[in-house]
């Protein structure tokens, strides 16, 4: 059969789009898509209205969305992570049902059990066959892995790839099989390279980023979790990826060989692995060309889905056999509740991303911030929002000391005996404040900008619009 | 003290404050621009108060603009923009 068409719209108008369809996207071209917006775009010009996007993240790139939701062709969001700027657009209310945030396990299990409905699939593919078998790994807008993507594959009533380099039939590897696609249809170019992935993925130089880091890897020394068969996964920013660097380190010292890396995956992990510190990656997301490289040549660098990595209803997933998690916070409390969707004044400009499935899912899930942020503490009564609930929550390290979740008496037992500088959530809070002074509460709108979905798909909590 | 002339104190790098000060029109008037307003505003207008009382100022345009300074760093930028703007040229 011809799955060929002409143009983005004939692919659309085959798929039989019309008002109040659920269509959806994948995030690997990251900032650097063009897809979502050519979907979009061109839906406009066909007067299509009341369209719901199912994204499994919204980036800055996404901006036009918003006068898409303007002009009442978007009606609705359902996303993992959302950029601050159309965050923010979000935040002023300028949608009146709420958006719908999930995690990147959630999304799958939402959409393998039939809680989301998809009716067209976009899959942005850097490298497809006529026949819609598609990777990640060719091609100029290469992107590695295209884990995210497969669930919207499979279960879309209609599946349309779209590429920008077209390869003989049939295409291997096949991140995308053409079991799954409907349609295929070839534009000038799915996005832009240098907002795809980055060149190299430089580790932060900020002193108290390194001191966090330091600390957060003399956590994992200590934890009793770092022996033979370690597994870990860390983000690709601030701190997070420093702790790598003071990882490696001990790894060597006490001689242990580890079994995997998850996540989205940078050059650093890839080093890990060549090293020997690691025997796999697990890889749903490239963060930089050495990963994209990696997940091309050596066969120990894993495609996994956005289901094998996170979903909470599988009989397994990768976050399941995690030992150690490194993650970020926007805000937590006193409670080790975790805020990574909100800035401190309210405004959405984050997430769950992985953040809720690896922090249920590792046997020490830590979270590594400053103690304040231009004067703001990161450590509340009350999160904003709460993202990660904090009984999946064990430490947070900060550069002035850590904290240990108080049902892990033990684990904080060995991290003090290590003489590791523990105090309890409350005095790191007072340490911060001392030094900012305690910040006035902030009002916030009636109206809900948000709800998010936990990941075993109860709403965790809801966002307010920003005053 | 009676404000001589504009002068300001301080950057616009994160965490730190640019504070101008000039001669008022009889009386003190104070803007603050902060990234952190919503939760320190009402602090910083108090603490750049305090050391404008200090030096027994009256009449004055202050503008603060902040990007999150502690109140140490804003009370310092604060004494020095003044020191400035009471020396003559």
């Amino acid at each position: 059969m011809n799955k060929r068409a002409e143009s983005l719209g004939a692919a659309m108008k085959k798929a039989g789009i019309q008002n109040g369809m659920t269509i959806s996207f994948h995030h690997h071209l990251r900032n650097g898509d063009y897809v979502m917006n050519m979907v979009l775009d061109e839906a406009a010009k066909m007067g299509i209205k009341d369209l719901t996007v199912q994204a499994s993240s919204v980036f800055d790139v996404h901006q036009p969305i918003i006068e898409h939701i303007r002009n009442g062709v978007v009606t609705g969001i359902e996303t993992n992570y959302m950029g601050a700027k159309v965050g923010k657009a979000i935040s002023e209310g300028i949608l009146d049902r709420p958006v719908r945030f999930r995690s990147h396990g959630g999304r799958p299990d939402a959409i393998e059990k039939g809680r989301v409905k998809i009716d067209i699939a976009f899959v942005a593919a850097p490298c497809a066959d006529a026949s819609g078998n598609a990777n990640g790994i060719y091609g100029p807008s290469a992107c590695g892995s295209l884990g995210y993507a497969c669930a919207d594959a499979k279960y879309a009533k209609t599946t349309i790839v779209v590429t920008d380099y077209l390869a003989e039939y049939p295409l291997s590897p096949a991140s995308i099989e053409e079991t799954d696609v409907d349609y295929v249809v070839v534009v000038d170019k799915i996005g832009d390279a240098a907002g795809i992935v980055s060149g190299t993925t430089q580790i932060t130089r900020d002193p108290v980023g390194l001191k966090i880091a330091e600390t957060a890897a003399r956590v994992i020394e200590h934890s009793g979790y770092l022996a033979d068969g370690f597994s870990f996964q860390t983000g690709a920013g601030g701190a997070s990826l420093a702790v790598t660097k003071y990882l490696k380190p001990i790894m060597k010292r006490k001689n242990v060989s580890g079994s995997f890396g998850l996540g989205g995956i940078t050059g650093y992990m890839v080093d890990m692995l060549r090293e020997g510190y690691f025997k796999k990656l697990m890889d749903v997301q490239c963060f930089d060309l050495k990963a994209v490289e990696s997940l091309k040549t050596n066969p120990d660098h894993i495609e996994v889905s956005a289901s094998r990595y996170a979903s909470p209803g599988v009989i397994s997933a990768c976050v399941d056999h995690l030992d150690a998690v490194i993650l970020g916070a926007t805000q937590i409390d006193t409670d080790f509740n975790v805020n990574v969707h909100t800035d401190s004044n309210g405004y959405i400009m984050g997430g769950s991303g992985g953040h809720s499935d690896t922090a249920a899912g590792a046997k020490l899930s830590i979270i590594v911030a400053p103690l304040f942020r231009a004067r703001l503490p990161i450590i509340v009564d009350r999160a904003l929002c709460v993202s990660t609930p904090g009984n999946t929550v064990d430490v947070l390290v900060t550069q002035r000391g850590i904290a240990v979740n108080p049902a892990r008496e033990a684990l904080r037992k060995r991290l003090t005996d290590a003489c590791l500088p523990v105090y309890d959530i409350g005095e790191l809070k007072e340490m911060a404040e001392k030094i900012t002074g305690k910040p006035d509460d902030i009002e916030l709108g009636e109206r809900i900008a948000a709800e998010v979905e936990y990941r075993d798909g109860s709403i965790i909590d809801k966002i307010r619009c920003v005053k | 003290m009676e404000i001589k002339k504009a002068a300001a104190a301080g950057t616009m790098e994160s965490n730190d404050a640019m504070i101008m000060i000039e001669p008022g029109d009889g009386e003190l008037e104070i803007f603050v621009d902060s990234v952190v307003a919503r939760q320190f505003g009402k602090q910083i207008e108090r603490a750049v108060m305090e050391v404008l009382s200090q030096y027994e100022i009256e009449d004055a345009h202050v503008l603060v603009r902040d990007k999150g300074a502690v109140e140490c760093t804003l009370k310092a930028r604060c004494e020095t923009a003044i020191l400035r703007a009471l020396k003559e040229d």
